[in-house]
Protein backbone atom coordinates (compact mmCIF):
# COMPACT_ATOMS: atom_id res chain seq x y z
CA UNK A 1 0.00 0.00 0.00
CA UNK A 2 1.33 2.98 -1.16
CA UNK A 3 2.25 5.51 2.29
CA UNK A 4 3.59 8.54 2.41
CA UNK A 5 5.82 9.81 5.08
CA UNK A 6 6.97 13.54 5.92
CA UNK A 7 10.51 14.18 7.26
CA UNK A 8 9.95 17.91 9.10
CA UNK A 9 13.03 18.81 10.82
CA UNK A 10 11.82 22.13 13.62
CA UNK A 11 13.83 23.97 16.08
CA UNK A 12 12.76 22.03 18.91
CA UNK A 13 13.36 18.45 17.22
CA UNK A 14 12.41 16.20 14.35
CA UNK A 15 9.11 14.84 13.97
CA UNK A 16 7.81 12.06 11.11
CA UNK A 17 4.10 12.44 9.75
CA UNK A 18 2.67 9.54 7.80
CA UNK A 19 -0.31 9.12 5.84
CA UNK A 20 -1.69 6.84 2.80
CA UNK A 21 -1.99 8.19 -0.55
CA UNK A 22 -5.11 9.72 0.38
CA UNK A 23 -3.09 12.43 2.54
CA UNK A 24 -5.96 12.92 4.92
CA UNK A 25 -5.12 11.58 7.98
CA UNK A 26 -1.70 11.80 9.23
CA UNK A 27 0.15 10.05 12.56
CA UNK A 28 2.63 12.37 14.13
CA UNK A 29 5.63 10.56 15.49
CA UNK A 30 8.25 12.72 17.90
CA UNK A 31 9.92 14.71 18.77
CA UNK A 32 12.92 13.06 17.82
CA UNK A 33 16.01 14.42 19.54
CA UNK A 34 13.57 16.62 21.35
CA UNK A 35 15.01 20.42 22.31
CA UNK A 36 17.97 20.16 19.27
CA UNK A 37 17.40 22.00 16.56
CA UNK A 38 17.09 19.85 13.62
CA UNK A 39 18.06 21.73 10.51
CA UNK A 40 17.11 19.30 8.19
CA UNK A 41 15.95 15.25 7.53
CA UNK A 42 16.27 13.44 4.69
CA UNK A 43 16.16 10.30 2.89
CA UNK A 44 17.87 7.93 0.27
CA UNK A 45 16.28 7.83 -2.90
CA UNK A 46 17.43 4.22 -3.13
CA UNK A 47 16.66 3.12 0.30
CA UNK A 48 13.68 4.71 1.95
CA UNK A 49 14.11 3.15 5.34
CA UNK A 50 18.03 5.16 5.37
CA UNK A 51 17.49 8.71 6.66
CA UNK A 52 19.90 10.85 7.69
CA UNK A 53 19.44 13.87 9.88
CA UNK A 54 21.25 17.37 11.05
CA UNK A 55 20.42 17.79 15.20
CA UNK A 56 22.89 20.87 16.14
CA UNK A 57 23.01 23.12 19.09
CA UNK A 58 25.00 26.76 19.63
CA UNK A 59 26.23 24.76 22.75
CA UNK A 60 26.53 21.52 21.71
CA UNK A 61 27.46 21.52 18.27
CA UNK A 62 26.64 18.98 15.38
CA UNK A 63 25.47 15.65 15.28
CA UNK A 64 24.69 14.00 12.03
CA UNK A 65 22.08 11.15 12.74
CA UNK A 66 21.28 8.16 10.92
CA UNK A 67 18.09 5.79 10.37
CA UNK A 68 18.08 2.47 9.13
CA UNK A 69 14.95 1.63 10.25
CA UNK A 70 12.50 4.58 8.58
CA UNK A 71 12.93 6.82 11.15
CA UNK A 72 12.35 4.18 14.10
CA UNK A 73 15.92 4.12 15.51
CA UNK A 74 18.48 6.05 15.31
CA UNK A 75 22.41 6.25 15.53
CA UNK A 76 25.47 8.23 15.32
CA UNK A 77 27.03 6.64 12.01
CA UNK A 78 29.64 4.73 13.51
CA UNK A 79 28.74 4.94 16.77
CA UNK A 80 25.79 2.25 17.42
CA UNK A 81 24.42 1.93 21.01
CA UNK A 82 26.98 -0.39 23.39
CA UNK A 83 30.06 0.78 21.33
CA UNK A 84 33.10 0.10 23.32
CA UNK A 85 35.21 2.49 24.44
CA UNK A 86 37.88 4.03 21.20
CA UNK A 87 41.48 2.08 21.14
CA UNK A 88 43.59 1.93 18.51
CA UNK A 89 42.01 -0.92 16.80
CA UNK A 90 38.63 0.61 17.80
CA UNK A 91 39.12 4.66 16.77
CA UNK A 92 36.69 6.96 17.94
CA UNK A 93 33.87 7.64 15.44
CA UNK A 94 34.09 10.93 13.49
CA UNK A 95 30.61 11.37 12.03
CA UNK A 96 30.20 14.59 13.67
CA UNK A 97 33.63 15.40 12.50
CA UNK A 98 33.51 18.41 9.61
CA UNK A 99 37.08 19.62 8.96
CA UNK A 100 37.88 21.59 6.40
CA UNK A 101 40.89 21.08 4.60
CA UNK A 102 43.85 22.73 4.38
CA UNK A 103 45.89 20.58 2.78
CA UNK A 104 48.42 21.45 -0.28
CA UNK A 105 46.93 19.28 -2.04
CA UNK A 106 43.61 20.53 -2.28
CA UNK A 107 44.83 23.26 -4.42
CA UNK A 108 44.64 26.67 -2.90
CA UNK A 109 43.49 26.21 0.71
CA UNK A 110 41.80 29.11 2.31
CA UNK A 111 41.98 30.86 5.77
CA UNK A 112 39.84 33.54 5.47
CA UNK A 113 36.40 34.58 3.46
CA UNK A 114 34.77 38.56 4.12
CA UNK A 115 32.83 38.83 7.43
CA UNK A 116 29.80 41.09 7.54
CA UNK A 117 32.00 44.38 7.62
CA UNK A 118 33.96 43.14 4.51
CA UNK A 119 37.29 42.41 7.16
CA UNK A 120 38.85 39.03 6.66
CA UNK A 121 37.35 36.12 8.63
CA UNK A 122 38.43 32.48 9.63
CA UNK A 123 36.49 29.95 8.42
CA UNK A 124 34.45 27.94 11.32
CA UNK A 125 32.43 25.23 10.83
CA UNK A 126 29.13 25.92 12.72
CA UNK A 127 26.99 23.44 11.55
CA UNK A 128 25.15 21.69 8.19
CA UNK A 129 22.69 22.93 7.18
CA UNK A 130 20.91 20.65 4.36
CA UNK A 131 22.05 17.10 3.69
CA UNK A 132 21.71 15.73 -0.04
CA UNK A 133 21.48 11.52 -0.59
CA UNK A 134 23.11 10.46 -3.43
CA UNK A 135 20.74 8.99 -6.27
CA UNK A 136 22.20 5.61 -6.40
CA UNK A 137 24.48 4.78 -3.58
CA UNK A 138 22.71 5.07 0.22
CA UNK A 139 26.16 5.25 1.35
CA UNK A 140 26.87 8.68 -0.20
CA UNK A 141 26.01 11.66 1.19
CA UNK A 142 26.63 15.40 0.86
CA UNK A 143 26.70 18.01 3.24
CA UNK A 144 25.87 21.43 2.93
CA UNK A 145 27.31 23.76 5.54
CA UNK A 146 28.23 26.88 7.43
CA UNK A 147 30.82 28.33 6.82
CA UNK A 148 29.97 27.84 3.72
CA UNK A 149 31.83 24.31 1.98
CA UNK A 150 30.58 20.86 0.74
CA UNK A 151 31.31 18.23 2.63
CA UNK A 152 30.85 14.14 0.96
CA UNK A 153 30.37 10.99 3.22
CA UNK A 154 31.34 7.91 0.98
CA UNK A 155 30.32 5.54 3.85
CA UNK A 156 26.80 6.12 5.54
CA UNK A 157 28.42 9.29 7.41
CA UNK A 158 30.96 7.78 9.02
CA UNK A 159 33.33 10.07 8.14
CA UNK A 160 33.08 13.38 5.39
CA UNK A 161 35.52 14.75 3.67
CA UNK A 162 35.37 18.34 1.99
CA UNK A 163 35.10 18.96 -1.54
CA UNK A 164 37.73 21.79 -1.17
CA UNK A 165 37.76 23.02 -4.98
CA UNK A 166 34.30 24.93 -3.82
CA UNK A 167 35.71 27.22 -1.43
CA UNK A 168 38.90 27.49 -3.51
CA UNK A 169 37.12 28.98 -6.44
CA UNK A 170 39.11 31.89 -7.36
CA UNK A 171 36.06 34.21 -5.59
CA UNK A 172 36.09 32.35 -2.19
CA UNK A 173 38.05 34.53 -0.45
CA UNK A 174 35.19 37.34 -1.43
CA UNK A 175 32.20 35.66 -0.16
CA UNK A 176 30.20 37.02 2.61
CA UNK A 177 27.61 35.90 4.97
CA UNK A 178 24.13 36.72 4.68
CA UNK A 179 22.07 37.58 7.67
CA UNK A 180 21.15 33.87 8.36
CA UNK A 181 24.99 32.83 8.15
CA UNK A 182 27.44 31.79 5.47
CA UNK A 183 25.38 28.67 4.81
CA UNK A 184 25.96 26.30 1.94
CA UNK A 185 21.82 25.68 2.02
CA UNK A 186 21.21 24.01 -1.32
CA UNK A 187 22.56 21.13 -3.13
CA UNK A 188 21.03 20.10 -6.85
CA UNK A 189 22.38 16.89 -8.09
CA UNK A 190 21.46 15.63 -11.81
CA UNK A 191 20.43 12.19 -12.17
CA UNK A 192 21.34 12.30 -15.67
CA UNK A 193 24.66 13.32 -15.15
CA UNK A 194 25.89 11.82 -11.82
CA UNK A 195 29.47 14.15 -11.71
CA UNK A 196 27.08 17.42 -12.26
CA UNK A 197 26.70 19.40 -8.76
CA UNK A 198 24.77 22.35 -7.93
CA UNK A 199 24.96 24.07 -4.90
CA UNK A 200 23.91 27.60 -3.37
CA UNK A 201 25.15 29.81 -0.81
CA UNK A 202 23.79 32.73 0.63
CA UNK A 203 25.60 35.39 0.29
CA UNK A 204 28.21 33.94 -2.23
CA UNK A 205 25.49 32.89 -4.38
CA UNK A 206 24.94 30.07 -7.16
CA UNK A 207 28.00 27.49 -8.41
CA UNK A 208 28.29 24.57 -11.10
CA UNK A 209 30.60 21.24 -11.09
CA UNK A 210 30.60 19.27 -13.99
CA UNK A 211 33.44 16.80 -12.68
CA UNK A 212 31.82 15.64 -9.65
CA UNK A 213 32.87 18.48 -6.97
CA UNK A 214 36.33 19.07 -7.93
CA UNK A 215 36.16 22.04 -9.93
CA UNK A 216 33.24 24.91 -10.01
CA UNK A 217 32.12 28.07 -12.00
CA UNK A 218 29.73 30.31 -10.45
CA UNK A 219 26.62 30.28 -12.50
CA UNK A 220 24.98 33.89 -12.08
CA UNK A 221 24.82 35.71 -15.08
CA UNK A 222 21.73 37.14 -15.42
CA UNK A 223 21.30 38.08 -12.05
CA UNK A 224 20.63 41.25 -10.52
CA UNK A 225 21.04 42.06 -6.94
CA UNK A 226 20.80 46.08 -6.19
CA UNK A 227 21.41 45.15 -2.46
CA UNK A 228 25.39 44.74 -3.31
CA UNK A 229 27.54 46.87 -4.46
CA UNK A 230 28.31 45.46 -7.96
CA UNK A 231 24.34 44.12 -9.03
CA UNK A 232 25.52 41.96 -11.85
CA UNK A 233 28.69 40.61 -10.52
CA UNK A 234 30.24 37.23 -10.18
CA UNK A 235 29.09 37.07 -6.21
CA UNK A 236 27.55 38.45 -3.49
CA UNK A 237 23.68 37.18 -4.68
CA UNK A 238 21.68 35.78 -1.88
CA UNK A 239 20.39 32.79 -4.02
CA UNK A 240 17.49 31.24 -1.40
CA UNK A 241 16.81 28.26 -3.42
CA UNK A 242 17.61 26.11 -6.60
CA UNK A 243 15.04 23.54 -8.13
CA UNK A 244 15.39 21.61 -11.16
CA UNK A 245 12.72 18.59 -12.38
CA UNK A 246 15.00 15.44 -12.98
CA UNK A 247 13.06 14.95 -16.53
CA UNK A 248 14.37 18.29 -17.86
CA UNK A 249 17.50 18.90 -15.96
CA UNK A 250 18.99 21.80 -17.87
CA UNK A 251 16.28 23.80 -16.92
CA UNK A 252 17.04 25.27 -13.08
CA UNK A 253 14.37 27.78 -11.22
CA UNK A 254 15.87 30.54 -8.11
CA UNK A 255 14.36 32.20 -5.51
CA UNK A 256 16.70 34.68 -4.89
CA UNK A 257 16.36 37.53 -1.92
CA UNK A 258 14.71 39.22 -4.68
CA UNK A 259 13.14 37.92 -7.68
CA UNK A 260 12.35 34.86 -9.04
CA UNK A 261 14.67 33.25 -12.17
CA UNK A 262 14.89 30.76 -14.41
CA UNK A 263 17.75 29.10 -16.65
CA UNK A 264 17.57 27.00 -19.25
CA UNK A 265 20.66 26.40 -20.03
CA UNK A 266 22.44 24.68 -16.45
CA UNK A 267 22.43 27.79 -15.26
CA UNK A 268 24.96 29.79 -17.66
CA UNK A 269 22.26 32.43 -18.39
CA UNK A 270 19.26 33.69 -15.89
CA UNK A 271 16.23 35.42 -16.88
CA UNK A 272 13.76 36.93 -14.46
CA UNK A 273 9.57 35.39 -13.98
CA UNK A 274 8.93 37.03 -11.22
CA UNK A 275 5.42 38.89 -13.64
CA UNK A 276 2.63 39.03 -11.13
CA UNK A 277 3.90 37.10 -7.94
CA UNK A 278 2.53 40.06 -5.13
CA UNK A 279 6.09 40.18 -3.69
CA UNK A 280 9.25 37.93 -5.84
CA UNK A 281 10.68 37.92 -2.50
CA UNK A 282 10.76 34.48 -0.98
CA UNK A 283 12.86 31.36 0.43
CA UNK A 284 11.34 28.08 -1.07
CA UNK A 285 10.99 26.99 -4.75
CA UNK A 286 9.46 23.65 -5.91
CA UNK A 287 9.03 22.00 -9.02
CA UNK A 288 5.93 19.56 -9.37
CA UNK A 289 6.65 15.87 -9.90
CA UNK A 290 5.04 15.27 -13.28
CA UNK A 291 4.80 18.28 -14.73
CA UNK A 292 8.54 20.00 -15.39
CA UNK A 293 7.28 23.48 -16.30
CA UNK A 294 5.12 24.07 -13.39
CA UNK A 295 6.75 25.57 -10.27
CA UNK A 296 5.72 26.61 -6.90
CA UNK A 297 6.70 29.68 -4.80
CA UNK A 298 5.47 31.67 -1.41
CA UNK A 299 5.96 35.13 -1.64
CA UNK A 300 7.12 36.91 1.53
CA UNK A 301 6.21 40.71 2.22
CA UNK A 302 9.90 41.76 1.49
CA UNK A 303 13.36 41.07 3.24
CA UNK A 304 12.83 43.18 6.21
CA UNK A 305 8.95 41.66 7.09
CA UNK A 306 9.29 38.33 6.97
CA UNK A 307 5.63 37.32 6.77
CA UNK A 308 3.31 36.71 3.59
CA UNK A 309 2.01 40.32 1.78
CA UNK A 310 -1.28 40.63 3.35
CA UNK A 311 -1.51 38.76 6.07
CA UNK A 312 -2.78 36.34 3.46
CA UNK A 313 -0.50 32.56 3.22
CA UNK A 314 -0.30 32.31 -0.61
CA UNK A 315 1.14 29.41 -3.01
CA UNK A 316 2.00 30.67 -6.00
CA UNK A 317 2.02 28.50 -8.89
CA UNK A 318 3.32 28.92 -12.65
CA UNK A 319 2.17 26.30 -15.31
CA UNK A 320 4.52 27.34 -17.67
CA UNK A 321 7.36 28.23 -15.35
CA UNK A 322 7.27 31.93 -16.31
CA UNK A 323 5.54 35.20 -15.69
CA UNK A 324 2.07 34.05 -15.28
CA UNK A 325 1.06 33.22 -11.77
CA UNK A 326 -1.89 31.92 -9.77
CA UNK A 327 -2.66 32.27 -6.18
CA UNK A 328 -3.38 28.82 -4.30
CA UNK A 329 -5.15 29.84 -1.43
CA UNK A 330 -7.91 27.06 -0.60
CA UNK A 331 -7.79 25.70 2.62
CA UNK A 332 -4.56 28.00 4.15
CA UNK A 333 -5.32 31.00 6.24
CA UNK A 334 -6.51 34.29 4.61
CA UNK A 335 -6.13 36.64 7.77
CA UNK A 336 -3.63 37.73 10.04
CA UNK A 337 -1.07 35.00 9.40
CA UNK A 338 2.25 36.33 9.50
CA UNK A 339 4.47 33.01 9.45
CA UNK A 340 7.35 32.38 7.03
CA UNK A 341 8.03 29.72 5.05
CA UNK A 342 12.04 28.98 5.32
CA UNK A 343 14.06 27.26 1.88
CA UNK A 344 14.09 23.79 3.07
CA UNK A 345 10.41 23.66 3.94
CA UNK A 346 8.73 23.04 1.00
CA UNK A 347 8.53 19.36 -0.97
CA UNK A 348 6.53 17.28 -3.38
CA UNK A 349 5.38 13.80 -3.29
CA UNK A 350 5.65 11.65 -6.86
CA UNK A 351 1.92 10.37 -6.84
CA UNK A 352 -0.16 10.75 -9.88
CA UNK A 353 -1.83 14.04 -8.55
CA UNK A 354 0.97 15.45 -7.44
CA UNK A 355 0.89 16.46 -3.12
CA UNK A 356 2.68 19.83 -2.44
CA UNK A 357 3.80 20.09 1.35
CA UNK A 358 5.62 22.94 3.30
CA UNK A 359 6.27 24.05 6.85
CA UNK A 360 5.80 27.54 8.71
CA UNK A 361 8.11 29.08 11.19
CA UNK A 362 4.08 29.30 12.91
CA UNK A 363 4.67 25.32 13.77
CA UNK A 364 2.05 24.26 11.09
CA UNK A 365 2.73 22.03 7.85
CA UNK A 366 0.15 21.55 5.16
CA UNK A 367 -0.50 19.61 2.44
CA UNK A 368 -1.98 20.02 -1.20
CA UNK A 369 -2.87 16.72 -2.49
CA UNK A 370 -3.93 18.07 -5.74
CA UNK A 371 -1.41 19.86 -6.89
CA UNK A 372 -1.94 22.96 -4.89
CA UNK A 373 -5.93 23.20 -5.24
CA UNK A 374 -6.53 22.53 -1.70
CA UNK A 375 -4.57 22.66 0.75
CA UNK A 376 -5.30 20.89 4.83
CA UNK A 377 -2.98 21.26 7.46
CA UNK A 378 -1.13 17.96 8.59
CA UNK A 379 -0.04 19.31 11.15
CA UNK A 380 -1.13 23.28 13.67
CA UNK A 381 1.41 23.24 16.79
CA UNK A 382 4.80 21.99 16.14
CA UNK A 383 7.75 24.08 17.12
CA UNK A 384 9.01 26.57 13.93
CA UNK A 385 9.64 24.49 10.82
CA UNK A 386 12.94 24.67 9.33
CA UNK A 387 12.76 21.80 7.00
CA UNK A 388 10.38 19.85 4.75
CA UNK A 389 11.23 16.36 3.19
CA UNK A 390 8.45 14.06 1.66
CA UNK A 391 8.85 10.08 0.95
CA UNK A 392 6.70 8.89 -1.41
CA UNK A 393 6.92 4.92 -0.45
CA UNK A 394 4.94 2.09 -2.77
CA UNK B 1 34.91 7.68 40.98
CA UNK B 2 33.76 11.06 40.19
CA UNK B 3 30.42 12.24 39.89
CA UNK B 4 29.40 14.50 36.98
CA UNK B 5 26.03 16.15 36.30
CA UNK B 6 25.14 16.87 33.04
CA UNK B 7 22.62 18.94 31.01
CA UNK B 8 19.46 17.71 29.61
CA UNK B 9 20.61 17.83 25.71
CA UNK B 10 23.73 15.46 26.51
CA UNK B 11 21.56 13.03 28.42
CA UNK B 12 19.44 12.59 25.43
CA UNK B 13 22.29 12.52 23.19
CA UNK B 14 24.04 9.42 25.40
CA UNK B 15 20.69 8.15 26.82
CA UNK B 16 22.15 8.36 30.31
CA UNK B 17 21.10 9.67 33.59
CA UNK B 18 21.03 13.72 34.45
CA UNK B 19 24.59 12.28 37.34
CA UNK B 20 26.43 9.42 35.89
CA UNK B 21 29.87 8.37 38.08
CA UNK B 22 33.35 8.42 35.94
CA UNK B 23 36.39 6.24 37.49
CA UNK B 24 39.41 8.66 36.23
CA UNK B 25 42.94 8.25 37.27
CA UNK B 26 44.11 10.82 39.95
CA UNK B 27 44.68 13.47 39.64
CA UNK B 28 41.67 14.13 38.01
CA UNK B 29 41.35 17.43 35.92
CA UNK B 30 38.89 19.02 34.08
CA UNK B 31 40.34 17.62 30.87
CA UNK B 32 40.67 13.70 32.30
CA UNK B 33 37.09 13.83 33.62
CA UNK B 34 35.75 15.20 29.84
CA UNK B 35 37.99 12.10 28.07
CA UNK B 36 36.60 9.35 30.21
CA UNK B 37 33.15 11.26 29.65
CA UNK B 38 33.73 10.47 25.88
CA UNK B 39 35.35 7.37 26.03
CA UNK B 40 32.22 5.91 28.48
CA UNK B 41 29.70 7.43 26.06
CA UNK B 42 30.98 7.99 22.39
CA UNK B 43 27.86 10.03 21.45
CA UNK B 44 29.68 13.02 23.69
CA UNK B 45 32.91 13.27 21.42
CA UNK B 46 32.89 16.64 20.43
CA UNK B 47 29.72 18.25 22.59
CA UNK B 48 31.49 19.45 25.32
CA UNK B 49 34.60 19.86 23.53
CA UNK B 50 35.66 21.40 19.85
CA UNK B 51 36.49 18.58 17.93
CA UNK B 52 39.29 20.45 16.24
CA UNK B 53 40.91 22.66 18.55
CA UNK B 54 40.02 20.90 22.22
CA UNK B 55 38.63 23.70 23.92
CA UNK B 56 35.44 24.12 25.85
CA UNK B 57 32.44 24.77 23.97
CA UNK B 58 31.69 28.96 24.39
CA UNK B 59 28.72 28.20 25.70
CA UNK B 60 29.56 25.58 28.13
CA UNK B 61 31.18 26.29 31.76
CA UNK B 62 32.60 23.79 34.56
CA UNK B 63 31.09 24.09 37.91
CA UNK B 64 32.96 22.75 40.76
CA UNK B 65 32.05 23.33 44.81
CA UNK B 66 30.13 26.00 44.15
CA UNK B 67 32.61 28.30 41.78
CA UNK B 68 32.86 28.35 38.44
CA UNK B 69 36.17 26.84 36.92
CA UNK B 70 35.77 27.26 33.30
CA UNK B 71 38.58 29.40 33.02
CA UNK B 72 41.06 27.70 35.18
CA UNK B 73 43.81 25.29 32.82
CA UNK B 74 42.05 22.12 32.03
CA UNK B 75 44.78 20.33 33.34
CA UNK B 76 44.33 21.81 36.72
CA UNK B 77 43.47 19.35 39.63
CA UNK B 78 40.18 19.35 40.74
CA UNK B 79 39.12 19.98 44.51
CA UNK B 80 39.45 17.33 46.54
CA UNK B 81 35.92 17.03 46.93
CA UNK B 82 35.09 16.54 43.54
CA UNK B 83 37.95 13.81 43.41
CA UNK B 84 36.68 11.68 46.53
CA UNK B 85 33.03 12.13 44.81
CA UNK B 86 31.44 14.11 47.72
CA UNK B 87 30.62 16.77 44.98
CA UNK B 88 29.55 16.73 41.77
CA UNK B 89 31.48 18.07 38.83
CA UNK B 90 28.88 20.19 37.12
CA UNK B 91 28.59 20.65 32.64
CA UNK B 92 26.37 23.28 32.62
CA UNK B 93 24.78 24.81 29.20
CA UNK B 94 24.19 28.57 29.23
CA UNK B 95 21.23 29.70 30.25
CA UNK B 96 18.69 30.96 27.09
CA UNK B 97 15.72 32.06 26.57
CA UNK B 98 13.04 31.01 24.14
Amino acid sequence: MTKIRILAGTRKGAFILTSDAERKEWDIDGPHFGGWEIYHVAASPVNPDRIYASQTSDWFGQIIQRSDDGGKTWQQPGTPPGTPEPSQDNPPAESNKFAYDVSPKSGKPLTTHQWYDGTPHPWEFKRVWHIEPCHTDPDVVYAGVEDAALFKSTNGGENWFELAGLRGHSTGMEWQPGAGGMCLHTILLDKNYPDRIYVAISAAGAFRSDDGGITWRTITNGLVSDYIPDPTGEIGHCVHRLGMHPSNPDVLFMQKHWDVMRSDDRGENWHEISGNLPSDFGFPIAVHAHEPETVYVVPIKSDSEHYPPEGKLRVYRSRGGSNEWEALTNGLPQDNCYVNVLRDAMAIDTLDDCGIYFGTTGGQIYCSPDSGDNWITVAANLPAVLSVEVQTLK
Amino acid sequence: MIRVQLPFHLTTLASCDAEIELEVAEPATALTVIEALERKYPTLQGAVLERETGRRRPKIRFFACKEDISHDAMSAPLPTKIADGSEPFMIVGAISGG
